[in-house]
């Protein structure tokens, strides 16, 4: 029961800010509302028993990527979007929304989704590190990592000016 | 509601309240000893006139700070000004609410601990926290439309950014050792004599520890965000009042917590760390208590003793000496706890 409280507690605050995001003209208080989006989320993955994922996603998301993002908008002193042109483009997003909805919704009923883990699902800190580091999973996790450093060599590589 | 839930929420309810009160006095008492201890080792006197040996100063000052004005700066952004000492004291809080303060304790017929929450990643939690907690910094520059507030926010975010790296890495190979995130099974990890604290099997870790978690509290030699002849105040030069008084205890609680955590992943937690001396129950909050002490007096003691760092000198070390040495700690103790399995 209290679980299930905190559940609908979360997720409407995560849709509510998650709507700020894109309704909001000011980019300051959009990047802060997709923070508290994060931090939403990040409940709900505790809440379904993943302490891990949860908190890796505040230390990621909602601590080092979106304070990038927030020096961006400081720095550069980016100022209130004007209102967009027309009404149509508005419409078609929120139609589109409203048919993902609609699929995701059906899809859900048809395959009788159950809320919550899958059973047998075990996401504890241990479990989660056992299963990256086994054969099944070790090469793509490292090639991820290459990934992630490649990336940041180039964003380096682009961002030094030459002498 | 239920009995067993009904008494459990009590009790969290109680631990909440109890940490909570005992953080505010301590914050209180913190800054009184702070400003006599810096001013014995100045050969001045400090606050002595408010009661027995000037031990009412924090209250004389609290009962200044709510009776001043508060000022919102007219070009301010009202929203974020008036967010940025919530969200700085919110996470100071929920940092601290994790850590034990003491051994687990019988009492009422119950198996007791003094500590809000016991989490599965409770080191990975605080690291969170405190991610979260530069934006209390962050906002606080931005919003009082200050060019000094700005510089200041700006450096101390970048300054946090920049110790948070060695800060997480000086913990890996404390947590590799203890095989958990959780703070319980690291301070047990340490049991035995003072020879099998992280204090000397990791030396180095905690050289990098207590630097890093110096700059993280912008403690001197590194308050370069405060640098009073450069930026006035830093970040919280518009704010007056309470809020002001927000913002330092936030500071302060931060202080706190990193000397709790030194303890915990460092000096042994509540272990007595002599053989045949008991650790449990009063003796070890006795032990811990003392050793959080020592922890805080030592960064008043590093206030009265070092001058400030100037703000390439601060990068230079963080990123070219700091964040090396804490990654080749690591790969160090990585193959000796790969050798020694438990």
């Amino acid at each position: 029961m209290m679980d299930a409280a905190v559940f609908y507690a979360f997720a409407a605050l995560a849709v509510l800010s998650a709507l700020v995001v894109i309704a909001q003209r000011n980019p300051f208080y959009s990047a802060f509302a997709l923070i508290v989006t994060l931090c939403s989320l990040s409940v709900i993955f505790a809440l379904l028993g993943s302490p891990f994922i949860a908190v890796l996603q505040v230390i990621v998301y909602a601590g080092a990527i979106m304070v990038l993002f927030l020096f961006v908008i400081m720095l550069l002193n980016v100022r209130r979007e004007d209102a967009g042109k027309g009404g149509a483009r508005t419409m078609g997003g929120i139609a589109t929304g409203l048919v993902v909805l609609l699929v995701l919704e059906a899809g859900t009923v048809l395959l009788r989704l159950q809320p919550g883990p899958a059973p047998g699902f075990d996401a504890s800190t241990r479990k989660m590190a056992q299963v990256l580091f086994s054969p099944q999973f070790l090469y793509v996790f490292e090639a991820t990592s290459i990934l992630i450093l490649a990336a940041l060599v180039g964003a380096v590589a682009l961002a030094k000016k030459e002498p | 509601m239920s009995g067993p839930l009904l008494e459990e929420l009590i009790i969290v309810f109680l631990k909440v309240a109890l940490v909570i009160g005992a953080l505010l006095g301590l914050f209180a008492l913190m800054t009184w000893i702070e400003r006599r201890a810096l001013a014995f080792m100045q050969f001045r006197l400090g606050p002595n006139r408010t009661g027995p040996i000037g031990i009412l100063q924090p209250i004389a000052d609290g009962i200044k700070l709510f009776f001043k004005e508060e000022v919102m700066p007219a070009a301010a952004n009202k929203w974020a000004f008036l967010a940025a000492p919530v969200v700085a004291v919110t996470t100071a809080l929920l940092a601290i609410a994790v850590v034990p303060y003491g051994p687990p304790f019988t009492a009422f017929g119950r198996q007791l601990q003094l500590q809000v929450a016991d989490l599965e990643v409770g080191l990975l939690f605080i690291f969170a926290v405190n991610a979260l907690g530069v934006y209390g910094t962050v906002l606080a520059g931005w919003a009082a439309n200050n060019k000094y507030a700005l510089l200041g926010g700006l450096r101390s975010s970048a300054q946090m950014f920049s110790y948070e790296l060695a800060l997480g890495l000086s913990w890996v190979g404390v947590i590799m050792r203890a095989g958990s995130f959780r703070i319980g099974d690291i301070v047990e990890s340490q049991a035995g004599s003072v020879l099998s604290w992280n204090v000397v099997v990791q030396f180095p870790a905690f050289l990098v520890y207590f630097v890093a978690a110096t700059a993280e509290v912008a403690r001197i030699p590194f308050d370069l965000p405060e640098g009073e002849t450069e930026l006035v105040a830093g970040f919280h030069t518009e704010y007056s009042s309470m809020r002001f008084a927000l913002m330092q205890m936030a500071e302060y609680i931060n202080m706190i917590t990193v000397s709790v955590l030194a303890t915990h992943l460092f000096l042994g937690g509540w272990h007595s760390g002599i053989p045949g001396v008991p650790s449990s129950g009063l003796y070890g909050f006795t032990w811990f208590g003392l050793k959080v002490g020592f922890i805080l007096f030592v960064f008043i003691w590093l206030r009265g003793t070092l001058p400030r760092f100037r703000y390439d000198q601060l990068m230079h070390f963080g990123w070219k000496v700091l964040i090396p040495v804490a990654a080749v700690w690591t790969f160090v103790a990585a193959a000796v706890v790969t050798l020694n399995p438990r």
